[in-house]
């Protein structure tokens, strides 16, 4: 009645003939018939066949080395001493051998895997400010109070990077020796850089605004390193002055929070440029030497080395091509169901006339 | 609307008795009577928000938001940003207070209207046009022809003799017939003399304001004398004044306190079964959502007491375990919320609203002739209207169009009215193609009148004496009044609309009735006018089933004229016509046979001597006091015998277009329709055959006519144990566990063979009394069909209360007229008829439209579409909502249960209102299984919905099983891909920001693809939004992860990057495809297999639709013709003591001749019952049964939320 009334005529109240208001819009109405359930069905297994298969072959050929150093070789001292919080201080060095039954070819990385270590709490997730390590000059003398207790030390001094995640860093460094048959050890040389994100390392983390007479340091001043930290953010690499403060590689590759307690970080990537590298990791012997600093014996957590090839798919996960030849398997089992059902009980189709 | 009911009560406190005197502003302001302006608008522009809020805070949902709000502002317990429940919970309240407020400013608009009318006030001796809400009580005002009536008045004089007045009710009663009401004679006097009115100082003592439309009481004092005034007196406001030049009255009661706005108390708020379930479904999820949260409370306590404090170096926390849990108790619901949907109901009410729109658009359910379109004038029950199961409809005007039509006749043993068709000797089908008579002889002929057999035309033209005696009877033995404004324009205002078309039917065979006076009846014969000295009336009553009257014709002959039952008649006749009687009885069962009710007519020539001593004694009679009724019958039984039979004539009761195709298509789709009328068991019985109720080959009709309980107990458990002979006493019954207070709910019985049960209101009402209900509900529901005749407006809703209570089934109630307004309401939906004068029916109604055969387009279209649309709608929005909220679950135990989402918040905020919402609403509002043709076509896809088969308690067990399951896909399939695995870059993959955006775009992926298979009518409008919601989905993601928005409000949007980084890789997206295989693939396979086992009846319908592409043209029902030995005992919808009335010239508008000036009716009291369409409530129903009395309240619950109708 609220509609406006259109001319007074003796049909001008009649509704419209348009195909919407009468409810006859041109339309495609799919139905669930034997013709189109049933190819599709066969057709979808034999897609999930052939990705499976092209992916267990792609996985086959991806190769993966965990070495767990928690406790192994002369890491047991390391892990003792860690135990205790006073001897921080003090560093250990302790080393892991490893044997490498085939050759890494291409481009191989270098992981530390952590486990049991819970990044995806809500209250250590949140704890970090993100405001403050984009460079803010505000923000940097002031975390957020998400940052709590990791905001102020016990001074009232502002903590940068603030929060639980920063001052967890893992900080432990490794050093990967290969002994080829022949001839002497060889350092393994590893990239430490270009291991985060593009955009983490560009847009999500800055450091505050320096120039040639304003240091880092100086940037920073006013500001505390984190508690549990040896060093100050502007120091984390010595060997490279531009990786250092809140755009530092390691730090930005430890604040993309894991989502599961076992999960495992890039470290470095093996430089290829010379030596036995140049094919990627050969077969043989190694070991690595560990600053063995980052303490997992409270949490009951696992500390490991991982070294990974990767292609097109990413790394070795035979999660998604065994899941999709399952799928197939089972896609193949409905099939052949639904067909004998179509054509015993359903009488292909004359169980619908009636 | 509820400001009304405060206002009275508080009045009524206070008020005792109205002092009103006239013309006297001063003395009748000191009482504060409320002025002439209504208000029904509840807001105006400050007051709105505050109370509207304050409204909307008081559902649940709404005050639960609330709650989660706050919750979020605590800093220990967030576990989600406030603006993921401030977005939704602000669009959701501002989407329902602009429907709030566009409602009441459309209440504002016509309360504007009404307010604004103008009416003449008699002010300072002047008349002044004034606004109707600057009338005051106190003042007299003059109203004109045809305006409506302004305010409750006492009638002080008007333009007609003897200070009468007419004025049509429809608005108030929906009796379309005028009444007369009468002014005092001492303020009659006063006419229209200004002078006089300006200077009347009457005072009124009346009642306070009440809502008893047919109650009044009060004195006037004026002068020395006081006069006691009833509602005689009274006009109220929402009457028309008709036929009436101009009259004056004083204002008793305006605005809020007249009878009309009184009566439009609440409205009772009626809600649909799937309501109801929800709020059941709703209580169970908030018992879900507490049992996941103390799930997860508890493993947050363990996990703490077992891991989480070994992480104290990391992560301290000075709160002991147990209030840790209890956070994350509080936490988890905060991020659980999303089980309870907030866009739910808002949804929901969208829903419904775009289809009562489709109702409205509807062009089939337009009726051209009276340019009526259908109406929903509620908008929350759509989805009832594909669960009805009982009808309840009323029979004249709903089923038959209340216009009798003279159909047949016949005349000396010949009967016309039939065509034939020259050559083959065959009947022919009355089609538009047949041309009518053509009555361009007669200058008086009625045009709308059609006959189609010529022959009778030429046997008048001839002169055949049988045939103009059959005539003349006609036009002469009737109490019909004529009304003659300019020549020729003649209007019969008949107290039955049978006599009205015997009346008609002579006017235009050339018999024409012009005018009557007390003493005589004046016709034109073939254009001669004659007129007849009407000696006497021998009225109609039930007993008598015949009415007669004698006249002396111009030249001085004597005779009586008889219509009347056949039965009565053929035992009074002269036996010389006894082969007449034979043939025209074959001719009345042909009549009957066709549905059509009779009358056989007779005459009789007196003789003068015998004529002048049968009326003294019938004078002395009449006079006496002791049994004159008796020795008045036996007068007339005396006179009334040895007549001639001249012929029969059978009149259709006009059933409305298709009707019994309606009742055919609604009894396949296994919808039962009882007929409650007001009517004769004869009438309504004769309908019921006619328009397929009742049929000649269904076993047995049972007619219930007893005077006791007993008794009425006794023959319906005969009828019970006739058509079920082993029916245990108490099998029946199931006890309802769940909501105590509907104790028991009958089932239903299967029975062999059809029955019908027709039953008198006499025995309704003892049917109805709480020992004998149940054993005639049982009785009742074993029958195909149920017609309850005689029945007042009360029975009418006791019925539908009846069956309400003890059948889980959703029932509507189809009328007309204001005796129909207590069953509409009682209903659970209650139709109106529009289109024709009345409109109280449709006032109260939830749907309407002009045609009852709409009804089937009503419920097997738009209901059933409704129906199939929200359920498909609830159980998907109930899926996809589960579904997100699950995974919080399961991530729950991978992150130490610290109340850590696995979504992004923005996604959080943005999946109900943004990612899911248009493509579901596409579906619940274009979503077709079948196609309308299909729909009416295959009445039995109604079925289901009777059955609640498309949710149920059960569908939504099935919803949040199959959302676990999706959930548990969705969860670790994503968890599987990415654990321990890393980009094809060697970088970080396994992150919690990718992780969250994986499993985004798989969620919103699987939820698209299953909307996808349910959706099964994809118009344009439907791939755009599900496209573009897909597609905002990935726009939107990429733009809050944006560089830009980042550097804004670093905190606010920190998964920067992660869109391109993570949407780049191809094992992200071997995942998308591998969730939603999973999640779909089970449904699809399952809903084949089903569709195999055991289809249903969509199954089989949309199997053929899709064999045969286009629906087949509906095969052209040939008209339902019957034969049968049936026969309708007689034909009169009348009432007694019409003959007095015409006699009296108390009826007669028009100034009589001038020796009958100064008459004052005498004789019997002026006892004016003005009655109802034949079809309502008539008088008669008195005194055959006084039990049946009209609770007048019952009557009264009107709704006038419509002002500007009247």
């Amino acid at each position: 009645m609220g509609k406006k009334q259109a001319g007074t005529g003796p049909l001008s109240r009649r509704p419209d003939n348009s195909a919407f208001k009468q409810q006859r819009l041109p339309a495609w109405s799919p139905s669930l018939t034997a013709q189109t359930v049933l190819p599709t069905f066969y057709i979808l297994s034999l897609v999930c066949l052939f990705l499976g298969i092209w992916l267990l072959i792609t996985v086959e050929n991806t190769y993966e080395l965990k070495v767990d150093y928690t406790n192994a070789g002369t890491c047991e001292r390391c892990f003792e001493m860690r135990k205790h919080a006073i001897h921080t201080r003090t560093t250990c060095t302790c080393s892991v051998n490893f044997y490498v039954p085939k050759t890494f070819s291409g481009d191989v990385f270098f992981y530390y895997g952590l486990r049991n270590f819970h990044q995806n709490l809500r209250r250590y997730m949140d704890s970090r400010d993100d405001t403050q390590m984009v460079g803010r000059k505000n923000n940097l003398k002031a975390p957020s109070s998400y940052c709590a207790p990791f905001d102020y030390d016990a001074n009232g001094v502002p903590i940068a990077p603030c929060g639980a995640v920063a001052n967890s860093m893992f900080n432990d460094s490794f050093t990967v020796r290969y002994y080829p048959t022949k001839g002497p050890e060889v350092q393994v040389p590893l990239y430490r850089k270009g291991i985060a994100w593009y955009t983490d390392k560009n847009v999500k983390f800055r450091n505050p605004p320096t120039n040639n007479t304003f240091t880092l340091q100086q940037a920073f001043e006013g500001t505390i390193r984190p508690l549990y930290w040896q060093r100050p953010v502007y120091e984390l690499d010595d060997t490279d002055h531009n990786n250092n403060g809140f755009i530092n590689d390691d730090l930005i590759v430890w604040m993309r929070e894991a989502a599961f307690p076992n999960f495992k970080k890039l470290y470095g990537v093996l430089n290829r440029a010379q030596g036995p590298f140049t094919q990627g990791l050969p077969a043989g012997n190694y070991s690595v030497s560990i600053f063995y600093n980052f303490p997992v014996e409270p949490f009951r957590g696992q500390k490991e080395l991982v070294i990974s090839m990767v292609t097109w798919f990413g790394g070795q996960n035979y999660f998604l091509p065994i899941a999709y030849l399952v799928t197939s398997g089972l896609i193949l089992v409905a099939a052949i169901v639904l067909t004998v059902v179509y054509v015993k009980v359903g009488k292909k189709g004359k169980n619908m006339e009636e | 609307m509820s400001f009304f009911g405060l206002d009275c009560t508080r009045k009524k406190e206070t008020e005792v008795e109205r002092k009103i005197r006239a013309n006297d502003r001063e003395y009748n302001l000191s009482f504060k009577y409320a002025t002439n302006s209504i208000k029904t608008s509840k807001y105006n522009p400050f007051t709105f928000l505050p109370l509207n809020l304050f409204e909307q805070f008081q559902r649940i949902a709404n005050a639960y938001f609330l709650f989660l709000l706050i919750l979020q502002v605590i800093p220990a317990i967030s576990s989600l940003s406030w603006f993921t429940t401030v977005v939704p919970l602000v669009l959701v309240l501002s989407v329902t207070a602009a429907k709030d407020a566009t409602d009441d400013i459309n209440r504002h608009r016509s309360d504007r209207k009404v307010n604004n009318r103008k009416v003449n006030v008699l002010i300072n001796g002047k008349l002044i046009s004034e606004k109707w809400m600057n009338v005051q009580v106190g003042d007299i005002i003059k109203l004109e022809n045809n305006q409506f009536v302004t305010a409750d008045l006492l009638l002080l004089s008007s333009s007609e003799p003897l200070n009468l007045i007419y004025i049509e009710t429809a608005e108030l009663d929906g009796e379309t017939n005028l009444k007369v009401k009468q002014a005092l004679t001492v303020t009659g006097d006063m006419g229209d003399n200004l002078e006089a009115l300006a200077a009347f100082n009457g005072e009124v003592c009346c009642e306070p304001p009440n809502n008893r439309l047919d109650r009044f009481t009060g004195t006037l004092t004026f002068g020395t004398q006081k006069y006691s005034l009833d509602n005689e007196r009274v006009l109220l406001r929402g009457c028309t004044l008709r036929n009436t030049d101009w009259c004056f009255g004083l204002v008793l009661f305006a605005g809020p306190e007249t009878k009309l706005m009184q009566n439009c108390g609440k409205s009772t708020f009626k809600r649909t079964s799937i309501d109801r379930l929800m709020n059941v479904l709703v209580l169970f999820i908030f018992g879900l959502l507490a049992l996941m949260c103390i799930i997860l409370a508890v493993g947050n306590g363990i996990w703490e007491n077992h891991a989480g404090s070994k992480f104290n170096a990391f992560l301290p926390r000075e709160e002991n375990i147990a209030f840790s849990a209890f956070l994350t108790f509080w936490s988890y619901i905060i991020i659980l919320n999303t089980v309870v949907p907030i866009s739910l109901y808002v949804s929901m009410e969208v829903i419904r609203l775009g289809n009562s729109y489709y109702i409205n658009w509807d062009r089939n359910m337009y009726h051209a002739r009276t340019g009526t379109p259908a109406e929903a004038r509620t908008t929350t029950l759509n989805e009832e209207l594909g669960q009805i199961k009982y009808i309840f409809s009323d029979k004249t005007g709903t089923l038959t169009q209340n216009i009798m039509t003279f159909n047949k006749c016949s005349i000396n043993g010949k009967s016309y009215g039939d065509v034939i068709d020259h050559y083959s000797g065959q009947r022919l089908e009355i089609t538009e193609e047949i041309t009518p008579v053509d009555f361009s002889f007669n200058r008086l002929a009625d045009p709308k009148f059609l006959f189609y057999d010529h022959s009778l035309v030429e046997a008048v033209k001839l002169e055949l004496p049988e045939v103009h005696a059959f005539f003349r009877l006609l036009a002469l033995c009737h109490t019909v009044m004529a009304e003659e404004k300019k020549e020729g324009d003649l209007v019969y205002q008949a107290q039955s609309p049978d006599e009205g078309a015997l009346v008609t039917a002579a006017r235009n065979f050339g018999f024409v009735f012009r005018s009557r006076s007390p003493e005589t009846v004046t016709i034109e014969e073939m254009g001669i006018q004659r007129s007849y000295e009407l000696l006497a009336i021998l009225d109609f009553n039930n007993v008598r089933k015949r009415m007669s009257v004698i006249v002396r014709n111009p030249e001085g002959k004597l005779s009586l004229y008889c219509k009347g039952a056949d039965t009565i008649i053929y035992e009074r006749l002269h036996p010389s016509c006894s082969k007449l009687m034979e043939v025209t009885t074959e001719h009345l069962n042909e009549f009957a046979g066709e549905g059509l009710r009779t009358l056989v007519l007779a005459y009789k020539d007196l003789d003068e001597e015998y004529f002048s001593e049968w009326k003294q004694r019938h004078h002395e009679s009449s006079v006496a006091l002791e049994d004159r009724e008796e020795n008045l019958d036996k007068l007339y039984e005396e006179i009334e015998k040895d007549m001639m039979l001249i012929g029969a004539t059978a009149i259709e009761d006009k059933l409305q277009d298709g009707v019994a195709q309606t009742i055919e298509q609604l009894a396949k789709a296994e919808i039962k329709i009882w007929v409650l009328t007001g009517d004769k068991q004869e009438t309504a019985e004769n309908i019921g055959y006619s328009c397929n109720l009742l049929r000649e080959e269904m076993n047995d009709v049972f007619i219930v006519a007893s005077n006791s309980p007993e008794e009425v107990r006794q023959e319906l458990r005969d009828a019970r144990l006739k058509m079920c002979p082993d029916t245990e006493q108490d099998k029946f019954l199931i006890p309802e566990i769940i909501l105590g207070n509907t104790p028991k709910v009958v089932q239903d019985e299967s029975v062999n063979g059809e029955y019908g049960l027709v039953i008198n209101g006499h025995s309704l009402a003892y049917a109805l009394e709480s020992n004998v209900e149940l054993e005639f509900l049982r009785t009742a529901c074993m029958c195909k069909t149920v017609i309850c005749c005689r029945v007042t407006p009360l029975q009418k809703a006791q019925v539908v209360e009846l069956v309400k209570k003890y059948k889980k089934a959703v029932t509507l109630a189809i009328g007309d007229g204001a005796n129909d307004v207590s069953m509409i309401k009682a209903a659970h939906i209650g139709v109106g008829i529009s289109g024709q004068e009345g409109m109280q029916a449709v006032l109260s109604s939830d749907f309407s439209f002009a045609q009852f055969r709409f009804l089937q387009r009503l419920l097997l279209v738009h209901g059933r579409w409704s129906y199939l649309r929200m359920c498909k709608f609830l159980r998907y929005f109930f899926y996809k909502n589960f579904t997100f909220t699950f995974v919080h679950f399961w991530y729950a135990f991978f992150c130490g249960f610290s109340a850590q989402t696995v979504y992004d918040e923005g996604f959080i905020t943005l999946y109900n209102l943004v990612y899911t919402a248009l493509p579901v609403l596409g579906m619940s509002l274009f979503d077709q299984d079948v196609n309308a043709g299909w729909s009416l076509e295959f009445p039995q896809l109604y079925v289901p919905g009777q059955l609640s088969q498309y949710f149920s308690k059960r569908a939504f067990m099935m919803c949040a099983l199959h959302s676990c399951y999706s959930s548990l896909v969705l969860f670790f399939v994503p968890y599987a891909a990415v654990y321990d695995t890393v980009r094809d870059d060697g970088r970080d993959g396994a992150d919690y920001q990718s992780f969250a955006l994986i499993t985004q775009t798989c969620l919103t992926v699987t939820v698209c693809v299953q909307l996808g298979l349910d959706l099964s009518y994809w118009t344009v409008v439907n791939h755009l939004f599900v496209w573009g919601s897909l597609g905002m989905f990935f726009i939107l993601t990429f733009a809050m992860y944006t560089d830009g928005l980042y550097r804004l409000r670093p905190s606010s949007f920190a998964f920067v990057g992660t869109a391109q980084n993570c949407l780049s890789q191809s094992n992200v997206w071997l995942t998308v495809a591998l969730t939603a295989l999973l999640c779909v693939l089970p449904v699809f396979a399952y809903r084949f297999l089903y569709t195999q086992i055991s289809p249903t009846i969509n199954d089989k319908v949309r199997y053929k639709v899709c064999k045969m592409k286009e629906p087949a043209p509906r095969p052209r029902r040939a008209r339902l013709t019957r034969r049968s030995t049936r026969r309708s005992g007689y034909a009169f919808s009348h009432a007694q003591g019409y003959g007095d009335l015409v006699t009296s010239r108390r009826f007669l508008r028009r100034p009589a001749p001038a020796r009958s000036t100064g008459f004052t009716p005498t004789g019997r009291s002026p006892g004016f019952k003005p009655t109802g369409r034949s079809a309502g409530y008539s008088p008669v129903g008195r005194e055959q049964n006084p039990k049946q009395k009209v609770e007048p309240t019952s009557l009264q619950m009107f709704r006038a939320v419509k002002d500007s109708s009247f």
